[in-house]
């Protein structure tokens, strides 16, 4: 299997699902001529020419709104955000129009449209770059919420969701792009709405999805040569809707949880999580569900207030230690 | 900006068309009437905009239109959808929230859709159909077809960041978008010049590179011209048109508000009904020997029995399945 970056898996997506749909178009800011903020168009200018990748000027609200018609008059449009801090100029239009429109219509229209972009904290940006967004958009009937963590779960991903008839809000990184992994070759799709067991284990699960994979994963390890804990970890991989089998069959197995997210705690993805488990695993639990989050603060600039206001592998480390009493 | 002044004159020969206008905006007249009736009974509810006094608008604006164009509006809306076509009994249906509506009563009087008239909804969120409307305009263009897009928006719409960032992206991109302005000079009790800096609309519109006519809403005739024009400049140079159409409303902002208040007088209000649409083109057509009392009558007669109807379809239409509540979120 060929090794890719998460920014080529990305590239990959668009460019096969562009070939193979004339409808999927990407708009957005800088998307063409830069060949994207982030690169993740690099090339598709070069191969689509510019009525399929489409810069637009900075009017998130308006070419949002934009796609949502295009989409409504049949096209598949991916509208990219720079970031989706910016995309909060846009959330009048994802939520009223594209996650609304098809209940609205009693089912006559469906809107096909994928909204993607770096989510969530980068390196020293500051409070207005470095938000995540995910419990918002997943809070909203009618949207679909994707958070890949590795390359080949990027394209599988980007690919189902252009493929889907809904809006689909997916979640990239800045942090996530330079990552690398291997990434099957052909028409590689993963399913919409299936988590994925990143690593098996039997004494806790670690719940986690897209940048807090890595800090999962890196925590299990730590836990099995240090402590001898055995971590299973489970990658959401998409937030709406949510696998609630597959979360609740490791937690029935491992009786025990840690949840893992980059937002802030209150009205958390991970209090979402919380109450489905406790009400579908009650009688399963040996301790009280534990989350780590992003610090309850705007991120700061400094770089060591902002380590310590992200979720590290220490602080995994440590929820799992409380819940299986082994402090 | 220009005032385009056409004397259209009556062409005996158009004899049908015109009969077809005086009857749709009779139809949006008594649907209205009746709307409000049923909303005092308690038939209708929620937020309710009526249309009354704007029917020139509507319809003539919709004359000028093909059956594969698009259109999108806001939340005052009912006169759109039936003058667009749509039976007055899934209108009436869904304001009455029933499973026969048009949007199987999930929509509701600000949310009528129709996707086989391409029917782009009554939107709530003011300015938020703006960037829809370009975003069809958009598909027509990728397409390589000559359709074009026509968005209804109220005068209030124009100091909404969507209207300015779409009037941009419409005429840097030569999109075949039609952006109506129904000038009927208040969004809610604020006049125009109350909130606006500019309060001639069609600066904004030069503003961004783009043709705009200021159009006499009151007379449909002079509504359905404009409107041509500038589906001619959609269709044939893709470009966008604003249009600053002047009306005004008879009734309240809403069902909840009387017509006039501290806002309006009363005597502005009478003194504007003078100028009703309807009456005007009924005396030109009298006037013109196009159609003679008789069949005025039998017109107002006929959409009379339709609306009635309508209301008897409404109240004996089921309500919506409760079992459908979670229907119609996703798609497959
Ligand atoms: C963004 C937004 N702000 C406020 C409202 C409340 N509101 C509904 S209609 C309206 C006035 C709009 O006036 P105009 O655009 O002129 O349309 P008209 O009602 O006159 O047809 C307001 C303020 C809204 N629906 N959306
Ligand atoms: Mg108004």
């Amino acid at each position: 299997m060929p090794i890719l970056t998460y920014r080529d898996a990305l590239n990959d997506a668009l460019r096969e699902e562009m070939e193979r749909d004339p409808d999927v178009f990407l708009m957005g800011e800088e998307v063409a001529e830069y060949d994207g903020a982030y690169k993740v168009s690099r090339g598709l200018l070069e191969e689509f020419g510019d009525k399929r990748i489409v810069d637009t000027p900075i009017t998130e609200l308006g070419f949002t709104g934009i796609g949502v018609g295009a989409a409504m008059a049949g096209l598949r449009p991916v509208i990219e955000f720079m970031t989706f801090n910016f995309a909060l100029l846009a959330i009048d239009q994802i939520v009223n129009s594209a996650a609304k429109i098809s209940y609205m219509s009693g089912g006559q229209f469906r809107i096909p449209i994928v909204f993607r972009g770096p989510s969530g904290a980068a390196l020293q940006l500051g409070s207005q770059h470095s938000q995540a967004f995910d419990s918002w958009y997943a809070n909203v009937p009618g949207l679909k919420v994707v958070a890949p963590a590795t390359p080949a779960d990027a394209k599988g991903l980007l690919k189902s969701s252009i493929r889907d008839n809904n809006p689909v809000v997916f979640l990239e990184g800045e942090m996530l792009y330079n990552t690398k992994g291997e990434v099957p070759d052909g028409d590689h799709l993963v399913p919409i709405g299936r988590a994925d067991i990143k690593r098996e284990g039997s004494d806790v699960t670690i719940v986690c999805y897209a940048k807090t994979l890595a800090p999962a994963l890196k925590a299990a390890d730590t836990l099995a040569s240090d402590s001898g804990i055995s971590a299973e970890v489970i990658d959401l991989r998409t937030i709406r809707p949510l696998d609630t089998e597959a979360l609740v069959a490791s937690v029935r197995k491992t009786n025990r949880c840690v949840i893992v997210e980059e937002g802030w705690p209150f009205s958390g993805i991970g209090a979402q999580l919380v109450d489905t488990i406790q009400r579908e695993a009650f009688d399963h639990l040996d301790a009280p569900l534990l989350r780590v989050t992003g610090a309850d603060v705007p991120m700061p600039y400094n770089k060591k207030l902002e380590r310590a206001a992200k979720p590290t592998p220490q602080k995994v480390i440590e929820a799992v230690k409380q819940v299986t009493y082994s402090t | 900006m220009t005032q385009v002044h056409v004397d259209v004159g009556l062409d005996p020969a158009r004899t049908d068309f015109y009969r077809r206008l005086l009857r749709q905006m009779l139809l949006i007249r008594r649907f209205e009437e009746k709307a409000g009736e049923a909303y005092a009974m308690g038939q209708i509810g929620g937020f309710c905009h009526l249309y009354v006094g704007q029917e020139a608008v509507a319809v003539g604006a919709m004359a000028a239109l093909r059956d594969d164009d698009y259109i999108t509006s806001s939340y005052r809306e009912h006169g759109h959808a039936l003058a667009r076509g749509m039976p007055a009994r899934v209108v009436m249906a869904e304001l009455f929230g029933k499973a026969t509506g048009c949007s199987k009563g999930k929509g509701g009087s600000m949310h009528l859709f129709d996707a086989g008239r391409n029917f782009f909804g009554g939107h709530g969120i003011v300015g938020g159909q703006i960037p829809i409307a370009a975003g069809a305009a958009f598909a027509v263009k990728y397409r390589g077809g000559d359709q074009v897009s026509l968005c209804f928006f109220g005068e209030a719409a124009v100091n909404i960041g969507s209207f300015h960032e779409t009037l941009n992206m419409a005429s840097l991109w030569t999109l075949p978008v039609i952006f109506l302005v129904e000038n009927n000079r208040y969004g809610m009790g604020t006049a125009l010049e109350r909130a606006s800096a500019i309060d001639d609309i069609g600066v904004r519109a030069s503003s961004y590179g783009m043709t705009s006519e200021v159009v006499d809403g009151m007379d449909v005739l002079a509504t359905y011209e404009a409107t041509m024009r500038a589906i001619a400049r959609g269709r044939r140079d893709k470009a966008p048109t604003l249009l600053d159409v002047n009306t005004y409303r008879f009734v309240g902002h809403s069902m909840s508000d009387a017509s006039h208040g501290t806002y309006r007088t009363l005597e502005e209000v009478e003194e504007n009904k003078k100028n009703d649409p309807i009456g005007k083109f009924c005396s030109q057509l009298l006037d013109g020997e196009i159609l003679d009392h008789e069949e005025v009558e039998n017109l107002d007669t006929e959409v009379i029995g339709e609306v009635e109807d309508a209301v008897a379809f409404a109240e004996s239409s089921p309500d919506p399945d409760p079992e459908n509540l979670f229907a119609d979120v996703y798609h497959d």
